[in-house]
């Protein structure tokens, strides 16, 4: 007697597997979804198919001049032909080997972040980046000492200048914006007051009308014959400027921990300052890292008003050779390129800065 | 708190001791530091303009070179440093720089208000119009109702509407930061019209896609006498600066230039023996060497080496000498004698 | 019995050691500190001032300007003061950052919830507009916008042409403007007669809704009403509008009112901008909102859109409110980015060339920030009001 044998399973229907399932469940559920997919699918199609068959397929990428260039395409030559003005700015070409000096200590103490490596390696790395590589970058791109040939700051620009600027301004505005924070949280009241006070000037003015302060009236407010030099005045200003954005974002934190931590920190025996550096920052800055991530990256974003105050930044030694009679119409191909340096530098930084959260995710939140 | 507060101070007092203390006698200073600190315009061809190397050329960046040979025997120990129209007086004032050589017009209010001095004028300029020349212009009396594009912060904003004002025309004014800027947005059609110094419009017209497109309307609505500036109180380098210009023109005058100063100093005549120090103490009462000409001419030339290299007529920028010829030769430039 | 000796309470702690003369020390420090460092940068700014011979006081706000500025919304001409600079520039400030709150609030909540969308392609598109704009620095999406897209707009003379009576060009959108002629009053009150109408319907709507539950479509009787009072008044008295259509003269088009290129492009790059940052608030705004809620609201019998509407967008708005606020202060003080490509707000017309004119750099430079001081303290007390009217109530 012949047991029963169930048939084979059928395979589910056309419509419901694969990728004729997917386009279903996520393009064409409703009639107005169908609809919205075919809009906006046609206007992809019809923007970016000539923006890449321009940007690419078309575009020219090396060549001596502007006469190697496609009309119909994009004469990335330019960028090819300008690049060490683009990075450098007028620093002698004969020194550049220092700022580069400079790049690859910079690599070497980010880098590895991203790699498995061992803690303590990337931990003396990361105080490295924070200690020794500033002083070095100093020493090194700066000159004056140790026999190296001074280079004036007037004569640094494009990248490194964007670079240099941001990296000091996230430095110093960091510790400072946790002092000014903790301040604001102060039981003292006068000190509460000037912190408030300090912050909320800071933040409640544009950049610009910094800038245009440290530029133009700072030596106004300086006794007679007292200058310094204009980039540090920029870097100044950017610095008060981001550590009062940054002492909101700790104030944020601080405020997170429970007063538990702190009432159990005092009950240890423990003074002020060893209270908030072995009990609350640790947990607070944890906490608000992707609020300082996102101040560090609007920090680098700002670094191009310096342009307004005549520093040459990335965008400032781009904007100023778009004018060059010898390339005729490049704007499109040199503001894209310095969209596409900046995007890639902010969309990393977002990128590790959810790493790091995660990283750092013990689990005891709740 | 306390550390705050020390910290606060900490970096206060750096900041203060970053900065350089300036002495009272910029010729002291210049010569203890080796090199000239200069303050250029960001960017205008033909009077201040970076190649991407960073070397300077220009009439106003050799008007500075001039002054660095005079005082350190060497053209090249100059720092540039550009400036915006804003800052450029409050550089000076506060002596981040010694000299400032940006085309900047010579005015009784910024003589008198500023805590300046004028050391002279290395080029008589007066405001102008370039409009495209498609429109079929050709007086800046037919210019009512045109949008024009100009540079904030100068005196060209105010000659603009005066001139527009007095004759009864309307205008758009569309107000650019920067002189390329202006340039930029001309170039682009947003305005019908680019003012600002004729120099200057030669020098931006050579900047826009198509230079042939545009011309230079012939009314000039004002004088604008362009020269190096200096602080006020220290006679000894005002004399220096406003003399190493006068030496420039007087070598002009008296046929002395770059390609014959070696045989010149052995000259006979008297005039040319003064300016290049054969004869007479005219660099040791100004406080240089007594060959200070030499080496400037030497190295940069005289005044009409200077102007045909950067701006003359065989250079992009095109201008004639005209105003700025030799009074010998029509023009105005007369410089007082070395005696 | 013998009694300890020692006294039962600590002593009080020495001078030095004791937290509340401390904290009395550190305080008066801070106050000398704070005092001598004002102290010094007045006396340095005073003693500079005057030995640079720079006047000071407000007295040039009176003293004519003599320049032109290309766009004001009130009566400006190069014969009146600078204090009339001041005013020109301080409108088209609020005017740029109001237009811009207004757009990137609309552009930023349809983009937030596109990213929610259920289509995958829309949600995809949204995540890619919100991580391109907002990791490029506003100043140069300005230059972009005003120099490489408008700029490749056509001249006046070539003008795009929209019915004879609208014209596009890289000078700006010239549209007609109404001249309003006598009788013209009619079609005013017309307008606030439908505006109050629709306030007190609002209101009343409102209080029925919360004593009986039924709802009152308030909406559809204010598209009505409001457009149509004025048109009424508008056709009974005969047409007392005209137009004042623009035409090509000379170089430019004369007439109508024209809304220059560096408008449009400021407000293209400020609302792209902030836009990317608000739609991801709205976003994280709407995630936070407990899926329990929707449910609940469903079980209810709610359709799906009153539930986003009625349940999921007012609890979300406690948690968008405070970033919304920031975002809206960052708006008004990025519209200061203006300068770089020329159009006239506070800091172009006043900081720059009023300044540059007068150099009376301390007086012009502190009105300015004075002018920021006040918006922010403003929009920060409207939106704190605003935030405790959704806040959550404990009942």
């Amino acid at each position: 007697m012949a047991t029963h044998q169930p048939l084979p399973d059928q395979p589910p229907p056309i419509s419901q597997r694969g990728w004729l399932r997917w386009l279903r469940e996520h393009l064409f559920s409703t009639w107005y979804n169908s609809v919205l997919t075919v809009v906006i699918g046609y206007w992809l199609i019809s923007t970016f198919v000539p923006l890449i068959n321009w940007a690419f397929i078309q575009a020219v990428f090396t060549g001596d001049g502007a006469d190697a260039c496609n009309p119909d395409g994009a004469c990335w030559v330019f960028v090819e032909q300008r690049l060490g003005f683009f990075i450098y700015g007028f620093y002698p070409a004969e020194f550049r080997w220092r700022p580069n000096l400079v790049f690859a200590l910079f690599a070497l103490s980010v880098v590895p972040q991203f790699l498995p490596l061992p803690t303590t390696i990337r931990k003396w790395l990361a105080i490295f980046g924070i200690t020794g590589l500033p002083l070095a970058a100093y020493f090194l791109i700066a000159g004056g000492h140790f026999g190296l040939e001074s280079v004036p700051t007037s004569r640094w620009g494009g990248l490194m200048l964007t670079l240099i600027l941001a990296y000091v301004g996230i430095l110093a505005a960091l510790p400072i914006g946790i002092l000014l924070a903790l301040g604001r949280r102060s039981e003292m009241p006068v000190i509460r007051g000037i912190c408030v006070v300090f912050i909320e000037f800071w933040r409640a003015v544009p950049l610009i009308t910094i800038l245009f302060m440290a530029s133009v009236m700072l030596p106004l407010f300086l006794p007679d014959g007292v200058t310094f030099d204009k980039l540090l005045r920029a870097l100044v200003g950017i610095t008060l400027f981001q550590s009062a954005y940054m002492a909101e974002v700790v104030r944020g934190g601080l405020q997170a921990i429970p007063r538990g931590q702190y009432e159990a920190a005092e009950a240890l025996g423990l003074g002020y300052w060893r209270r908030m550096q072995l009990i609350i920052l640790p947990q607070a800055l944890k906490i608000v890292i992707p609020g300082i991530a996102n101040t560090v990256i609007s920090l680098f974003k700002d670094t191009t008003l310096v342009l307004i105050i005549g520093l040459f930044d990335l965008l400032g030694a781009v904007k100023s050779t778009l004018s060059d009679p010898a390339w005729s119409n490049v704007m499109a191909e040199g503001y894209l390129f310095v969209a596409f340096c900046f995007w890639v530098f902010c969309f990393g930084m977002s990128r590790y800065s959810h790493r790091l959260e995660k990283q750092l995710e013990t689990g005891h939140r709740n | 708190m306390k550390k705050t507060m020390i910290m606060f101070g900490l970096a206060a007092t750096g900041l203060l001791a970053l900065g350089a203390q300036a002495q009272a006698s910029t010729l002291e200073d210049v010569r203890d530091a080796g090199q000239l600190r200069c303050g250029v315009s960001n960017g205008l061809p033909g009077f201040s303009q970076p190649d991407s190397d960073g070397n300077w050329t220009g009439l106003d960046v050799d008007t500075c070179r001039a002054v660095a040979a005079a005082v350190l025997g060497d053209a090249n120990a100059v720092e540039f440093i550009p400036l915006t129209a804003a800052e450029r007086f409050t550089a000076l004032q506060s002596g981040e720089i010694d000299v400032l050589s940006r085309n900047t017009t010579w005015t009784t209010t910024r003589d008198a208000s500023l805590g300046l001095n004028f050391t002279g004028t290395n080029y008589y300029d007066g405001q102008g119009f370039l409009v495209k020349e498609a429109l079929g212009v050709d007086s800046a009396y037919d210019l009512d109702g045109a949008a024009v594009c100009t540079q904030a912060g100068t005196t060209t904003e105010l000659n603009l509407a005066d001139f527009f004002r007095a004759n009864d025309m309307e205008y758009e004014a569309v107000v650019f930061d920067t002189s390329e800027a202006s340039a930029q947005g001309f170039d682009n059609n947003r305005c019908d019209i680019l003012t600002s110094d004729t120099s200057q419009l030669a020098a931006l017209r050579t900047q826009l896609s198509d230079p042939d497109s545009a011309v230079i309307l012939p009314e000039v609505i004002s004088k604008e006498p362009l020269g190096p500036v200096v602080r006020q109180g220290d006679d000894e380098w005002f004399n220096v600066v406003k003399w190493v210009l006068f030496g420039q023109i007087n070598a002009e005058e008296y046929g002395v230039d770059s390609t014959n100063v070696d045989e010149m100093v052995d000259s006979n005549n008297p005039n040319v023996e003064r300016i290049l120090g054969a004869d007479g103490n005219m660099g040791e009462i100004l406080g240089l060497n007594d060959d200070f000409m030499v080496e400037v001419i030497s190295e940069i030339g005289n005044y009409g080496e200077m102007f045909d290299r950067n701006v003359g007529p065989d250079t992009p920028i095109g201008l004639s000498r005209g105003v700025n010829a030799l009074w010998t030769d029509g023009g105005i430039l007369y410089a007082p004698p070395f005696r | 019995m013998t009694t300890d000796p020692r006294p039962l309470r600590p002593g009080r702690p020495k001078p030095w050691n004791d937290p509340r003369v401390r904290s009395v020390v550190f305080q008066i420090l801070a106050i000398a500190g704070v005092a001598w460092v004002g102290y010094t940068l007045f006396h340095n700014t005073v003693s500079n001032m005057e030995s640079r011979g720079i006047s000071t006081g407000f007295g040039f706000l009176n003293e004519t300007a003599g320049f032109g500025i290309i766009m004001s919304l009130i009566p400006y001409n190069e014969t009146m003061s600078y204090g009339q600079t001041f005013l020109v520039g301080l409108m088209n400030t609020l005017l740029v950052s109001g237009l811009g709150i207004l757009l990137a609030t609309i552009v930023g909540f349809v983009v937030g919830i596109a990213r929610l969308s259920s289509n995958w392609l829309v949600a995809k598109v949204a995540l890619a507009y919100i991580e391109v704009f907002r990791n490029i620095p506003l100043l140069l999406q300005i230059f972009f916008w005003y120099f490489a897209v408008l700029g490749a707009l056509p001249g006046p003379r070539q003008a795009v042409n929209v019915g004879d009576i609208a014209f596009m060009s890289n000078r700006g959108i010239v549209l007609p403007k109404p001249v309003f002629e006598p009788g013209a009053w009619v079609m005013g009150t017309g307008l606030v007669i439908a505006l109050a109408t629709i306030v007190v319907l609002a209101i009343w709507a409102r209080r029925r809704q919360a004593a009986t539950g039924r709802i009152f479509p308030v909406l559809p009787i204010a598209v009505v009403l409001i457009p149509g009072l004025p048109l009424l008044g508008y056709l009974l008295t005969g047409g007392p509008v005209s137009w004042d259509v623009p035409s090509l003269g000379g170089f430019n088009f004369r007439g109508g009112i024209t809304a220059i290129p560096e408008l449009g492009a400021l407000l293209l790059a400020l609302t792209l901008y902030t836009a990317s940052f608000i739609a991801e608030i709205v976003r994280s705004g709407i995630v936070s909102v407990d899926k329990g809620q929707t449910e609940a609201a469903l079980a209810l019998g709610l359709p799906a859109r009153r539930v986003l509407r009625l349940v999921v967008i007012p609890q979300a708005l406690r948690v968008i409110i405070p970033p919304l606020t920031s975002q809206y202060l960052n708006l008004t003080k990025n519209s200061s980015l203006a300068v770089a490509i020329g159009y006239p707000d506070l800091v172009n017309v006043f900081m720059g060339t009023t300044l540059n004119q007068t150099g009376q750099a301390v007086e012009i430079v502190a009105m300015t920030m004075a002018v920021y001081l006040t918006i922010s303290l403003a929009i920060s007390v409207l939106m704190n009001l605003y935030n405790r009217a959704v806040a959550l109530k404990e009942r």
